[in-house]
């Protein structure tokens, strides 16, 4: 009879503390709850003092008025525009700095990690102090000698010096002939973005004809032609203007033509050294990591020296190269926030005189962290999607 | 046969190519056109630019004088300046008889740094030493006790305040951190995600925005009435900062690790903290001990950033000390100077890192 119909259930679990999943459950329970808590904890505290102080929560601030001017924008910006669109002009300032910071950095980087290499002696020997003097310094520190060095070596705007006609050098910052404003410059970057859509294209076409009939196509050449051709093409087809707006001296200062300010210049001459420091060592482990069997073999077979530096070095470099350079990448767009110390206007500082003016201390910070994590996730997701393109497919 | 051996050792090596002065320019100067072309360059370009500026470091650099106007006119560096701010950069507003305090303290740090970086320490006699560091430490800055007067951690300043923002950033950081990371790496999904949201959320954001929510938002989290100073805050900061990023490294120490290692620790019936501590921890710090100690210069160089919520560091005492109307404008030689002290602490950490790094890989060839 005890062994009757069906097969046995197996026995319910028991409740034990030696059952590592009880005890997993358990755990996870206590860290979420010890969370929870002291979330909880923070914002009672928070809101009681918010309640105390009488300041009010919440983003209604973002509409109100300013009524603070910023001494760069790229958009029009006046101190009648509201708290939104300063931050929006800060989050502007920060992007230029970061994208220019980024391109110059990986030119500066990507050659002195060459001269690095160098077998010249003095090269490679200037090219590693250098390394070893910036990445030994604080990005700070470098920020507050450039724009020293910059205020206080360069003359005032009466002496200033004009290196070409139009063009003026001065404590001021840089000044240069912008053309004037004409329908024709924006056919010429119309021109630029279909240039660069078709530079893809030909590119697609191109690889899918090489690897149907092993014809090939001079790629480079057409993107030169396309890339040169079509912003002339549209400036010409807009009138072929020529009037520029160059500045001129009125009163104590410039009027007119565009500007690199002191402190936009000594940010990016701060970050962009710096970050090339550290981007050198990068790009000079990603070659010695190519061994030199591999253009060897590139040359037995025939390839001419381009052709293996592009098809053979480069890409076994740049797997060793893309993932820490992506860390540089985001680096020199946080490090940018360091434009607060010395009056870039970046976002960071305007969300700073956002605070003060207003109080609304949280929404400040949440402002600021949040755009630098949208900025940071966005870049490692390009990087990773480029990375896993470039990545060694193995197995 | 002996006779051909000895013919065979008679027989030389063949001439270096880069034997003497001579034959060293021709390999390492020019080698070929781009290389000769490349010297000729570098020559030039140190012989526009190396007088002028011997001119102005040494030449015509003023040593000591009563204020500014006397170096200008002599047209070079105003070293004279140094001369008279250096304990201002150095010490910061701490009160000017008292100063030998935070100067023993800095000696402090080298010596407990130099002997955490020996080998002979690297064992639980650290703990003992380190206790009593920080507790002389303690001792010497604030004072209050032992006939000594006390000084308040406002007016603390210059290098001490820069070495105690790093270091005890880095020494408290470092247990978060190896919790971070270990749960990190957890089989437990709500831990591991509470670790990497952590981690992630603190490596996304700059430092600035950390040091700002120290600075105007840990007051509002803290119940009415009770208050932490600002010194306090911002290492609360740097810690969190840190934690994030010692994490990382500890993790990459974590994987390196052989399964082995692991599975080795389980057959053997070790519970997960017997494993963790007395096998894998112990062979994944040691991994990482370079990348460490890049972190912690990478700390050190981080703490000038404290200049921006107002604390008197090695960078914000430099800069208080040009304010003085008689030396307005001497920032760049202040700069020069107070780049030597930096420089030199970040340039012995990351030799030593080097050092380590070269040794380490050896003992693994074996």
């Amino acid at each position: 009879m005890a062994i009757s119909a069906g097969p046995a259930k197996p026995p319910a679990r028991k409740f034990s503390w030696n059952d590592p999943a009880v005890r997993g459950l358990f755990y996870q329970a206590l860290a979420i709850g010890a969370v929870v808590f002291i979330i909880w904890y923070l914002a009672s505290n928070t809101v009681a003092n918010l309640n105390a102080r009488s300041i009010a929560t919440g983003f209604a601030f973002m509409n109100r008025e300013s009524g603070f001017a910023i001494g760069e924008n790229l958009i029009s910006y006046g101190p009648a525009d509201t708290y939104l669109r300063a931050l929006v002009v800060g989050l502007l300032n920060t992007l230029r700095v970061a994208v220019a910071g980024i391109l110059l950095a990986t030119i500066l980087g990507t050659l002195i990690g060459i001269a690095r290499l160098s077998g010249n002696f003095f090269i490679a020997k200037a090219a590693s102090i250098y390394v070893e003097v910036l990445r030994n310094l604080p990005l700070l520190l470098q920020l507050f000698f450039w724009y020293a060095v910059i205020s206080e070596t360069m003359p005032g705007p009466r002496e200033a010096l004009k290196p070409l006609p139009g063009f003026f050098l001065s404590n001021r910052g840089f000044k240069f002939p912008l053309p004037v404003d004409n329908v024709a410059w924006d056919f010429a970057a119309i021109g630029l973005l279909l240039a660069i859509i078709a530079v893809f294209v030909v590119r697609a076409w191109a690889k899918k004809r090489r690897d149907a009939t092993g014809q090939q196509f001079p790629t480079g050449w057409t993107a030169l032609a396309l890339i040169v051709g079509l912003p002339l093409l549209g400036w010409i087809i807009g009138g072929a203007p020529t009037a520029m707006d160059v500045p001129a001296m009125r009163g104590f200062n410039f009027v007119g033509g565009g500007t690199l300010s002191p402190e936009f210049a000594a940010l990016l001459i701060g970050l962009v050294t710096y970050t090339a420091a550290f981007i050198a060592e990068i790009v000079r482990s990603g070659i010695l990591a190519v061994s030199k069997g591999q253009t060897e073999a590139a040359e037995a077979v025939g390839l001419s020296k381009a052709q293996t530096l592009r098809m053979i070095v480069l890409p076994q470099a740049l797997r060793v190269i893309v993932p820490p350079m992506t860390s540089q990448y985001l680096n020199i767009t946080k490090n940018s926030s360091l434009a607060v110390a010395i009056g870039y206007p970046d976002l960071v500082s305007i969300a700073n005189t956002t605070i003060n003016q207003t109080g609304q201390a949280i929404e400040g910070v949440a402002i600021i962290m949040g755009v630098y994590l949208t900025i940071s996730l966005s870049i490692a997701a390009f990087m990773n999607w480029y990375n896993k393109r470039i990545a060694l497919v193995e197995r | 046969m002996t006779m051909e051996a000895a013919a065979e050792a008679e027989i030389k090596a063949p001439r270096r190519a880069d034997a003497g002065p001579w034959g060293w320019a021709r390999v390492n100067l020019f080698s070929g056109i781009g290389s000769s072309i490349m010297t000729v360059i570098f020559f030039f370009a140190a012989f526009i630019l190396l007088p002028p500026l011997v001119e102005w470091a040494i030449i015509k650099a003023t040593w000591s004088a009563p204020d500014i106007r006397e170096c200008r006119a002599n047209g070079g560096a105003c070293w004279a300046f140094i001369a008279e701010k250096h304990r201002l950069m150095l010490f910061g507003l701490y009160p000017y008889a008292e100063q030998w305090r935070p100067m023993i303290v800095v000696v402090l740090f080298i010596i407990l740094i130099g002997l955490s970086c020996s080998r002979r320490f690297w064992n639980l006699s650290l703990i003992p030493i380190w206790l009593v560091g920080v507790v002389s430490i303690s001792i010497l800055m604030w004072g209050g006790i032992f006939g000594l007067t006390f000084v308040e951690n406002e007016k603390w300043g210059g290098l001490p305040l820069t070495l105690i923002l790093a270091v005890f950033g880095m020494v408290f950081a470092f247990p978060l951190a190896i919790v971070l990371a270990l749960g990190r790496r957890s089989r437990l999904p709500a831990i591991r995600m509470l670790c990497v949201g952590y981690i992630e959320l603190i490596r996304g954001v700059p430092l600035i925005s950390l040091l700002f929510m120290a600075s105007v938002m840990f007051p509002l989290f803290l119940p009415e009435g009770a208050n932490i100073d600002k010194l306090l805050r911002a290492q609360i900061a740097i810690i969190m900062f840190a934690a994030a990023y010692l994490a990382e490294v500890i993790r990459g120490g974590l994987q390196s690790l052989p399964k082995g290692q692991f599975e080795g620790a389980d057959s053997l019936g070790l519970s997960y903290w017997q494993k963790t501590g007395f096998i894998v921890l112990p062979q994944a710090l040691r991994i990482v001990i370079p990348p460490l100690v890049n972190t912690l210069i990478g700390m050190f160089k981080d703490t000038s950033l404290v200049v921006i919520i107002g604390l008197f560091d090695l960078m914000n005492a430099t800069k208080a000390s040009f304010v003085d109307p008689l030396w307005r404008g001497a920032s760049i030689e202040a700069y020069l100077f107070v780049s030597l002290i930096y420089f030199a602490f970040c340039y012995f950490m990351s030799k030593y890192s080097q050092n380590i790094e070269s040794r380490l890989s050896q003992s693994n060839k074996r």
